[in-house]
Parts: structure tokens; C-alpha cells; sequence
């Protein structure tokens, strides 16, 4: 019977839990382990952490997914930060879409002095989450709870936080946010 | 995969040099991750996602670039020559004579129209019916016969033959664009139908005709026992679960996926026999992981290659091949129908665009934009439906209103929509817990604590040893140290404490707070925990303070800080705790009776188990038990007026007789204003009796109305003495 368990590759579940028990309106933002079957590197660990968002409303509209999250970046990062989208694809969104930030280290020239900025690859921009519009089909599931896809619209994203942890402070090595090394836990005092 | 900018710009002329054209590209979804090459040879690194098969190949990147700079996107149209007539074509096959050829094969000999032979004149009414051709159509010359005996297989199978072909290594030019995608090259025939896969996108494949026994092809599914030689060398044994194209007598491909070794192209071939088809994406998809088999044919198949291109890649491919190999086109195409896929149009409402979009688009920019992708518009069928829109057969990822919105928002430019904010009449509402967790977070902060985060995973031997809770097990662990769920908290921070003390860290305070699992039936309970670890100084040795190594109280001190932030009516020490602490210097605490954690220093053997070479205390305090108990509220409490007055007592005790006794006796004297009874100082050996120790106790009274008058005080005090004295307690000094 407990074949049927498994660990949680990403946090989007936490999206149909929620619709199942809880009526719309609804916003919510719920951090999370994932685990993933990679063996531990510098840039990978079995597991890791996402933060999943989900709005869903008589009202949401695309424009509001990026300002959604243009205004959770600037927050994060200063409000000289700006958001980019670009199509992707998720089987659970449409439209789906990618967002990047300017680069926090070179502000977005893809340089650093002479050198070319690694962290954005020289382009100026990191690529921060996945998002899109939740996919009818999803709010099929949960229909009966009040979901009706031609009533409501919402929107929902998620990302990877040892990443931008990673990729802001500059840390070489994601084992090192699961070793409980106490050089490593004061620098963030 | 790798795309040739010339090869796309073969198909739309754009003003853009590549690099904007590779910007412009992925801001529609199309994402180019890399520039390689110049001028010319520029290549393109194109990350292309799994639901566009249509766009993994330069003429679909072409179409998403002619929507983009909204130019025309010019369609390709095989020039071929007038083909020679079919004639007992199949009788030339090898080990086939004249008259077996004949009698198997039941096509129309020589000229439009059957004269005479009734045979053949059934067979071709036959072909008219199941095949869904025209009587003429069947009647005209077809070089090779195919069968399609599984429709839901294969809904379609297009043919080609070639006759006295020289193959050799392909011209300059299209060895030059195969090898700008590091493409391998073999010979013109099967660099042909490589070409038109990146071209077109359509999977082709060329036999050498010569070696089809039987003279006719059969699409069906291979029966028990047969095997076949893949152009791979690999020998493979097929079931009824496969399906094949099979000659005469035998299979001759897997369908969709890879082409047989014993019918390939070599330089000896002369005539050749060019299929196309569409296979049904469920069936290559369980052939491919079945023979680990993974081939640039199934993988567009896996994702559905376009119904309606298999008669323009046949003849792309045979223009190809008559270019740089000479040789004739013999007899029509063949093109057998055996299930027509078609898709539903779909109904478009604007107000529907609007409702996911937002405002900002009009009906015009729509109309242009899924016209410019191949989406056929007619006006709309329903009642608030703007258009009814036909999807094109190579789009098999639109088929809903939503899709198309997402065609309309990619191709208008995701950032022109504005940021906007949603209304919203609701608040933030806190998971229940959440200041709770906040309180015990800060509260450990503030004691000087790191937070630190183990991994989820722990040995079995960890588990036995840490914990009685069912163990949930991983199936597939990546080692015996992460085999298991963790039962508890322990050897995860056991873990971090080594990891600093054999790095040279000495002092090291840390918490985690976290889950554990434990199974229950056919799930897991998931109790929330908190665990502490602690080793080497209580305070940092410095210039003007010598150190002071931690001591089972300083952890006592610091979990009573914790556990004080709760609201609880009684809080009792129990001193004992789990096998693996200290057996003298360890305990457990219950608030109203529950559990709520246990702490202590760890057992030698656990500790030299580790080679730990300093003492180590831990703490873990269950937050399922503790969260029971609200916090505690903060209430003014009116500040005193009258001033306090203080008495010492210095007491003998047995050692059985504990400080809560001592508490607990004078508590219950009510002894008049009595405010606080705290042991100040304790002693041992000197001139104390071995089995006793020296204490001395602070005893604070005060009122809240008036000034307390020594008499009373004296009063009060001979009661406390009193009640110690009967205790066993010997009086020192007051």
C-alpha cells in the first residue's frame, strides 16, 4: 500500500490541496521541502526548497501575474529590479511562462568591470521561477467546490529558493545549506 | 537542438541580423540559449518545448518568425519530374518470381483504366472503399502496394519509389547544413530524408526496394517470435505489442522508429522505395522505452508529426535524392488513408481573451496574429463567440479556447501586457501555528542558537537507535546513511554537531525544527519537532572572561525559556529521559502532564560512538504536545509601592531532598506576602557531611498596601524554618 507514497518533486501539489479544502477566493503562498533523486553536487541536493503561490478570483487576469510578481521582486531584491516574461510550458498552466530578473549582480549589463558577469551568463537577466494562468483542466478537479474554470481565473508560480539564495548571496556550493556549519550560519547573522 | 539561421531565413526573408532574431524568437517561446558559428554558418542553440514538435525544425521556427515580423512564409513545393509508368516493378523483387509477383500483388497493369482484367478491376473497386481513393485514383498505376491492417496504428502510409538511383555521398550543400547541426552523414538517400526531418520536421524513411520480399508492404502489428535486425545491428525479438512495417514476408522497420538492417540503403542500391506516415504517438512512445530505443524519428512521433505533410515530405525527400542521385520517379504517389485525422475547430471569444489576458487587445490584433500562425478564422459559431478558428494539422497542442489564448498572448509579447494588481477584499490569514513558530524561532535566536537544516533522510540504524516510531523506508535510497524517513531529529543535528567539531568549531549551538515521520497504516504522521544541540562554552572565553564550558543547567535554562513561553498551569521535571542521554544528567518535562521534551547531555556511548571529544547536550521538544498550550499572554501587572524585604536561610539537606520538595512545602505554607523562594547558592564537600549538601535560600516578601513590619516577617520566616527543619533540613544561619 505505501507504493503509492511519494516524496513531492516540486510544491505544485500544495495548488489542488488547497482548492480541494478550501473555497475561492484564495490566496496563498506555502514554502516547502521537494526531494529529487539527483545525487548531491555543488548545484544539486536530494533535497531542496520551493515556494509555491496561488491566486484564484473572479478577477485574475495575466496582468496581474506580473505584477504580482514584479512587485514580490522588487521587494526582494530592490525596487531598481526589473521583471522579464517569456513563454514556456507546464502541463498545469495556460498561458505558461518564465520570469527572469535583471541580474542583481551586474544590474543587467551582463558585465562586471571587464569581466563578463557568470551569474546571468553575460545576458543581464537570471531566470527566477515558472509561473502561468492555472489551466482550466485544474479547476475541473476541484469544480465542485467552486471552481467553475468559467467563473474563475487564477494564476500560480513557484521557485526555487536554495537557487535565489545561491545566486544572491553568491554561495559555491548548495551543500552547504545542509551541513549546519556554524561559519556558514553566521555569515547571514 | 541545434537550428541553422540561413536554413530558416530559406523560408522568410527578414531584415533582423541573428541575434535579434534569436531574441525576438524567444520572447515568443521559441528560446534560443545559444549563438554558435558566424555569417553564414551561424547556429542556433534552441531549447524547444516538448508541446511544439511542430516547431523542432527550421520550417516551423520559419512560421513562428513570419508571424513575428508578420511576413509572408513561403510555402516549399518539390519540383519533380514526370514520373515513368509503374510496370511489374515488384516482379524485379528477389526471391519472387514473375508469376508469384503477379498473383500476390493485385494492382492495375499499364494505362488509366483497367481493361478487362476482373481481378484486377475488384481489387481496385477493394482499394476505392477501404482506402478512401477515387475509382480512377485506384485504377491508376501504383508502383508499390501498401496495406494498412492496424488503422488505429498507423492512419496514414505514404510511399514513393525511385528507380536507378546512384547513391553516394550527399552534394556540398547539404552536407553542410547537416554537419552545421552535427548531423551524421551516411549517403544521399538517407541524408535526404535526414534533411527533410530537420527541414520540415517530418520523419521520413528509404528502403532499398530491391530488398522487399513479396513485392508489397503491410503495416501491421508483428506476431509472437518474429524478430528483426534494426539499422542499429541489434537483433530484436517482437511481440504482438509491436508494430512493424513489414514486406511480404517479413517486418522491415518498427514503425516510426527505427528502419530494418537488412533493407538499408548501400552504395549497390538502385531503386528505392521513400515512406512517410503517422503513427499513433501512444503506440511509438511504448515501442521506444520497450527496445530502449530513443530516435530522433520517435521522439516527433512520441509527440505527434503532422497527418497532412506525409505526401510534401515524400516528395521533398525523392527531389533530394533525383537531384544528387539521378534516377526517375516511377508511378504516382501512394498514399493509403486508413483514418482520417482531423481535429475540432474551436470556438474563440473575445471576451474570453479578455477575461484570462486582461484588457488591451483588439479583435483585429487577435485575427492577425492566428492567422499569421496557420489558424484558419471563420466567423464565430456560437452566440458570444467571435470566431470559430481551424486548428492546422501540424498544431496537435491547441485544442481548447485557453490554447489559443496562449497563442495570442505569446506572439503579442508577454511584457506588453501591463503589470497590473488584482483587487482584493480579503486579509492575511496566519497558518495557525505561525506565531508560535515565530515566538520559539526568536526566542532561540535571541539564546544564541543558529538555525540549521539537515536532510530529510537517515540510516536505519539512526532511526532504531533515536526513536521507536515505525520507519517509513525510500525505495530507491541513494545510500544506507539516507535509506529511511527520519523518526527523529536527533541524528541529523548529531550529524551537523560532528561536522563542526571535526572541522576545529568548539563551540557550536544550533537548532532545526522540522518534521519527522513516522508510518501509519498506508501514510505517514508527519509530527512537527524542535531540536537543539549544544557543545563546548556557555561563554565565549575573551580578554576580560575566562571560559566557561556549557553545563547540563545552561540547557536546562535555555528549553525552561522556551517552554516558559507557553501558558500551562503546572510544569514538572521528570528525571529520567530516552536511553541515549546522560542516565544522571538528563530529564524530561511535562506540562499538565503531557510530555513535552526531554534534554540532556548525551550518553557516553553515543558520544565516544561519534568520537565526540567534548560534551554534547541536545534538547528536542515536541511541538505537537507543546502547541496544545496557548502562549502565554502578556498582562500588566501593577507595579510595586512598598518595598521589599528579603531573608536568607542556609540549610543542611540530605540529598534525597530536592529543591522541588523544598518548593513545593513552602508554596504550600502560604507563608503571608511571600513574593519569591529561590535557592541562591549550593555546596558540597568541605566540611559537609558526605550524602548532604549546603543551600542556601532566598526568600523575597512584599506587599502591594503597606510597609511589612519586622515582626511579621519574623513570623513568617520561623514558619519557613519550621517546615525545612521537618524536611530533615538542618538550620546553618538566617
Amino acid at each position: 500500500m505505501r507504493e503509492r507514497l511519494l516524496l513531492r518533486t516540486h510544491t505544485s501539489p500544495v495548488q489542488i490541496r488547497t482548492m480541494e479544502k478550501v473555497k475561492p477566493p484564495i490566496r496563498i503562498v506555502i514554502p516547502g521541502k521537494v526531494h529529487r533523486n539527483d545525487p548531491p553536487d555543488a548545484s544539486h541536493s536530494p533535497m531542496f526548497h520551493q515556494i509555491e503561490g496561488l491566486a484564484v478570483d473572479t478577477n485574475i487576469t495575466f496582468g496581474d501575474l506580473k505584477g504580482t510578481l514584479d512587485h514580490a521582486m522588487k521587494a526582494l531584491f530592490g525596487s531598481s529590479v526589473k521583471t522579464h516574461f517569456r513563454p514556456s510550458f507546464f502541463p498545469f498552466t495556460e498561458p505558461s511562462a518564465e520570469m527572469m530578473v535583471s541580474c542583481f549582480i551586474c544590474g543587467g549589463s551582463g558585465q562586471r568591470g571587464a569581466d563578463p558577469c557568470r551569474p546571468c551568463k553575460q545576458t543581464g537577466w537570471i531566470e527566477i521561477l515558472g509561473c502561468g494562468m492555472v489551466d482550466p483542466n485544474v479547476f475541473e478537479f476541484v469544480k465542485d467546490n467552486g471552481y467553475d474554470p468559467k467563473k474563475v481565473s487564477g494564476f500560480a508560480f513557484g521557485m526555487g529558493v536554495d537557487r535565489m539564495a545561491i545566486l544572491k548571496y553568491g554561495v559555491d556550493d548548495i551543500q552547504l545549506f545542509f551541513q549546519g556549519d556554524v561559519r556558514f550560519l553566521e555569515q547571514f547573522g | 537542438m541545434k537550428l541553422s539561421a540561413q536554413w530558416i531565413r530559406d523560408f522568410v526573408d527578414l531584415t533582423v541580423d541573428n541575434d535579434r532574431l534569436a531574441g525576438d524568437l524567444t520572447s515568443i517561446g521559441i528560446a534560443v540559449e545559444g549563438i554558435g558559428g558566424s555569417g553564414p554558418d551561424t547556429v542556433f542553440e534552441a531549447e524547444i518545448g516538448t508541446n511544439r514538435p511542430d516547431a523542432m525544425n527550421h520550417y516551423g521556427v520559419a512560421r513562428e518568425a513570419s508571424a513575428i515580423y508578420d511576413v509572408p512564409l513561403k510555402p516549399i513545393q518539390p519540383k519533380l519530374p514526370a514520373a515513368s509508368a509503374a510496370k511489374a516493378v515488384s516482379s524485379e523483387a528477389r526471391g519472387g518470381t514473375t508469376e508469384q509477383a503477379a498473383e500476390k500483388v493485385p494492382f492495375v497493369t499499364s494505362g488509366a483504366k483497367a481493361r478487362g482484367d476482373k481481378k484486377a478491376v475488384i481489387a481496385a473497386l477493394k482499394r476505392c472503399a477501404t482506402q478512401n481513393q477515387s475509382f480512377s485514383a485506384a485504377c491508376e498505376v501504383v508502383p508499390f502496394p501498401v496495406e494498412i491492417e492496424d488503422p488505429q496504428g498507423c492512419a496514414r502510409f505514404t510511399a514513393r519509389v525511385l528507380r536507378n538511383v546512384t547513391v553516394k555521398p550527399s552534394p556540398e550543400r547539404i552536407a553542410h547544413r547537416l554537419a552545421l547541426l552535427d548531423q551524421r552523414l551516411i549517403n544521399n538517400a538517407v541524408d535526404a530524408t535526414n534533411y527533410t526531418l530537420w527541414e520540415i520536421g517530418k520523419p521520413t524513411h528509404v528502403f532499398d526496394l530491391d530488398l522487399l520480399e513479396g513485392g508489397k508492404i503491410i503495416v501491421r502489428r508483428a506476431r509472437n517470435g518474429e524478430t528483426l535486425k534494426t539499422l542499429d545491428g541489434v537483433e530484436r525479438k517482437l511481440t504482438s505489442e509491436d508494430l512493424v512495417v513489414a514486406d511480404g514476408h517479413r517486418p522491415v522497420g518498427l514503425a516510426g522508429t527505427m528502419g530494418g538492417f537488412d533493407t538499408m540503403i548501400t552504395e549497390k542500391t538502385r531503386n528505392i522505395l521513400i515512406e512517410s506516415a503517422s503513427w499513433d504517438p501512444a503506440t511509438v512512445r511504448a515501442m521506444s522505452r520497450r527496445h530502449g530505443l530513443h530516435t530522433d524519428a520517435s521522439h516527433r512521433f512520441e509527440r505527434g508529426a503532422d497527418f497532412e505533410s506525409t505526401v510534401l515530405s515524400c516528395d521533398r525527400v525523392a527531389e533530394l535524392i533525383l537531384e544528387s542521385g539521378g534516377g526517375e520517379l516511377v508511378g504516382g504517389v501512394v498514399d493509403v488513408i486508413a483514418r482520417k485525422l482531423d481535429q475540432a475547430p474551436v470556438e474563440l471569444r473575445m471576451s474570453e481573451v479578455r477575461r484570462i489576458l486582461g484588457g488591451g487587445l483588439d479583435v483585429s490584433q487577435v485575427a492577425r496574429i492566428l492567422w499569421k500562425l496557420g489558424f484558419e478564422l471563420l466567423p464565430g459559431a456560437g452566440e458570444d463567440s467571435e470566431f470559430t478558428v481551424r486548428i492546422p494539422s501540424w498544431r496537435l497542442d491547441v485544442e481548447r479556447e485557453i490554447d489559443l489564448i496562449e497563442e495570442i498572448a505569446r506572439l503579442h509579447g508577454y511584457d506588453k501586457f501591463p503589470n497590473t494588481l488584482p483587487a482584493f477584499a480579503g486579509s492575511v490569514v496566519e497558518p495557525p501555528e505561525a506565531r508560535k513558530d515565530e515566538k520559539l524561532r526568536t526566542s532561540l535566536l535571541a539564546l544564541g542558537y543558529n538555525e540549521a537544516v539537515s536532510l530529510t533522510f537517515i540510516s536505519h540504524q539512526d532511526a532504531e537507535q533515536f526513536s521507536d516510531a515505525p520507519v517509513v523506508e525510500l525505495a530507491n535510497p541513494q545510500s544506507e546513511e539516507a535509506s529511511v524517513m527520519r523518526t527523529s531529529l536527533v541524528p541529523g543535528m548529531l550529524n551537523m554537531l560532528a561536522y563542526n567539531l571535526n572541522r576545529g568549531i568548539g563551540d557550536v549551538r544550533l537548532f532545526e525544527a522540522g518534521a519527522v515521520f513516522h508510518a501509519e497504516g498506508t501514510k505517514t504522521a508527519e509530527p512537527k519537532q524542535i531540536c537543539l544541540g549544544a557543545t563546548g562554552s556557555a561563554l565565549v572565553p575573551g580578554v576580560h572572561q575566562p571560559a566557561r564550558p556549557l553545563s547540563f543547567y545552561d540547557l536546562k535554562g535555555d528549553v525552561e525559556t522556551l517552554i516558559e513561553n507557553f501558558q500551562h498551569d503546572v510544569l514538572k521535571y521528570e528525571a529520567s529521559a530516552a536511553d541515549y542521554y546522560h542516565p544522571g544528567r538528563s530529564a524530561r518535562i511535562l506540562l499538565d502532564g503531557a510530555v513535552v521534551a526531554q534534554f540532556g547531555q548525551v550518553h557516553p556511548d553515543v558520544a565516544s560512538a561519534r568520537k565526540f571529544r567534548q560534551d554534547v547536550f541536545l534538547a528536542e521538544l515536541y511541538l505537537d504536545r507543546l502547541y496544545r498550550h496557548g502562549l502565554r499572554e502578556i498582562r500588566y501587572q501593577p507595579l510595586p509601592k512598598y518595598p521589599a524585604v528579603e531573608r536568607d536561610f542556609s540549610f543542611i539537606f540530605a540529598e534525597s531532598v530536592v529543591f522541588e520538595t523544598i518548593q513545593q512545602v513552602v508554596a504550600g505554607l502560604r507563608p503571608g506576602e511571600l513574593r519569591s523562594f529561590v535557592p541562591a547558592e549550593t555546596f558540597r564537600g568541605g566540611s559537609i557531611p558526605a550524602g548532604k549538601y549546603s543551600l542556601l535560600l532566598r526568600a523575597t516578601f512584599q506587599s502591594s498596601e503597606r510597609t511589612l513590619r519586622d515582626d511579621e516577617v519574623a513570623e513568617w520566616s520561623a514558619q519557613i524554618i519550621q517546615a525545612l527543619q521537618d524536611l530533615g533540613g538542618t538550620l546553618r544561619a538566617s
